[in-house]
């Protein structure tokens, strides 16, 4: 009994172990080693939002382009000297433009970009409103005397038949 | 007046098919923005193709020039190569190489059979100056001035037809 349970504690280890040593991610055939699962999150996350410049439909993680393979490359150089991904993406930015990266700042260049689907928006509720204000209007004007006249000529035309 | 908000709806999908159809005639999709204008040309160590000898940023400064990226496997490449060779003989502009992700033997080669219009070949096999400089696709020249600062980029083979355009910037550089 003794025994069992301590070869199923010697199994757990080795088992604990087998996940511990090391974290792997791998991105169109290449391999980048890690310590750590949190640090494959992290780079796997970094891959994805940034943009390849080549292929421009791709991401990092997508694209098989040598230029984006060398950058990559570069991103696990950055993550293995300890910069965050803000520091890793500036980077990456400050080379090749807002264009890598799929969440560009908000700057005079890219205000449209940011704000142009809510403008788009504000535009048309107003037009709806307008629409609707003037169909209430019209529901809510009053009959003038030449309608009413033949309202009751209508009423009395349609009463004469049914008698 | 109320007539007019009938045609709003119309106006606005008048104005979005105009700015559709700008930006399609606009955007060229190939050619990015470059941060790096304005900008230091990076700082780098690395070896020269013919020598052998050790290159560093020092090598662009002291008098304007173009830094060409290129290699032996890019197609557009080789049909620009003509036209430096023209430029650096006939214009005696200061054309410096990169020779991006490349072997050395083959760029050797290629110098021979076609031409050498380079002061100097900047070997750099891994493309870690391509990376410093946000190369994406070979060939890419960038303009560089005396003080070695970057002041302009171009993507795409250099012919007469571009460097047409890039001549003025080029000669208004210190």
């Amino acid at each position: 009994m003794k025994s069992i349970k301590s070869l199923a504690s010697a199994g757990l280890l080795v088992l604990l172990s087998l996940f511990s040593v090391q974290a792997s991610a791998v991105v169109e055939g290449y391999k980048y080693q890690f310590e750590t699962e949190e640090e494959v999150q992290r780079f796997n996350g970094l891959a994805e939002v940034l943009r390849c410049p080549k292929c421009q439909n791709q991401n990092l993680a997508d694209s098989n382009a040598p230029v984006a393979s060398d950058m990559r490359e570069k991103v696990y150089e950055l993550m293995q000297d300890g910069q965050n991904d803000d520091q890793i993406v500036d980077y990456l930015v400050a080379r090749y433009g807002d264009f890598v990266h799929y969440k560009p700042p908000v700057r005079a260049e890219t205000w449209l970009l940011w704000f142009g689907p809510l403008i788009a928006f504000l535009i048309g509720l107003l037009v709806l409103r307008q629409l609707r204000s003037k169909q209430t209007t019209k529901q809510a004007q009053p009959l003038t005397d030449e309608e009413r006249a033949q309202l009751e000529r209508l009423k009395s035309g349609s009463d004469s038949t049914s008698n | 007046m109320k007539r007019f908000v009938l045609f709003v709806p119309l106006v606005g999908v008048v104005a979005l098919v105009a700015l559709f159809f700008m930006t399609l005639d606009r955007e060229n999709k190939d050619v990015l923005p470059s941060p790096l204008i304005g900008q230091a040309f990076p700082g780098f160590e690395m070896v020269a193709l013919e020598t052998g000898e050790t290159v560093t940023v020092e090598a662009i400064k002291g008098e304007k020039v173009l830094v060409n990226v290129w290699a032996t496997w890019c197609p557009t490449c080789k049909a620009e190569h003509a036209f430096l060779n023209k430029l650096a003989a006939e214009q005696n502009i200061r054309i410096i190489g990169i020779n991006y992700k490349d072997e050395d033997v083959k760029a050797k080669q290629w110098l021979e059979s076609f031409g050498n219009p380079y002061e100097v070949n900047i070997t750099d096999p891994a493309g870690k100056l391509g990376l410093e400089l946000g190369v994406y696709g070979a060939p890419e020249t960038f303009l560089v001035d005396a003080n070695g600062v970057i002041r302009g980029k171009h993507i795409g083979d250099l012919n007469s037809d571009v460097w047409s355009k890039l001549k003025p910037q080029f000669e208004a550089m210190q």
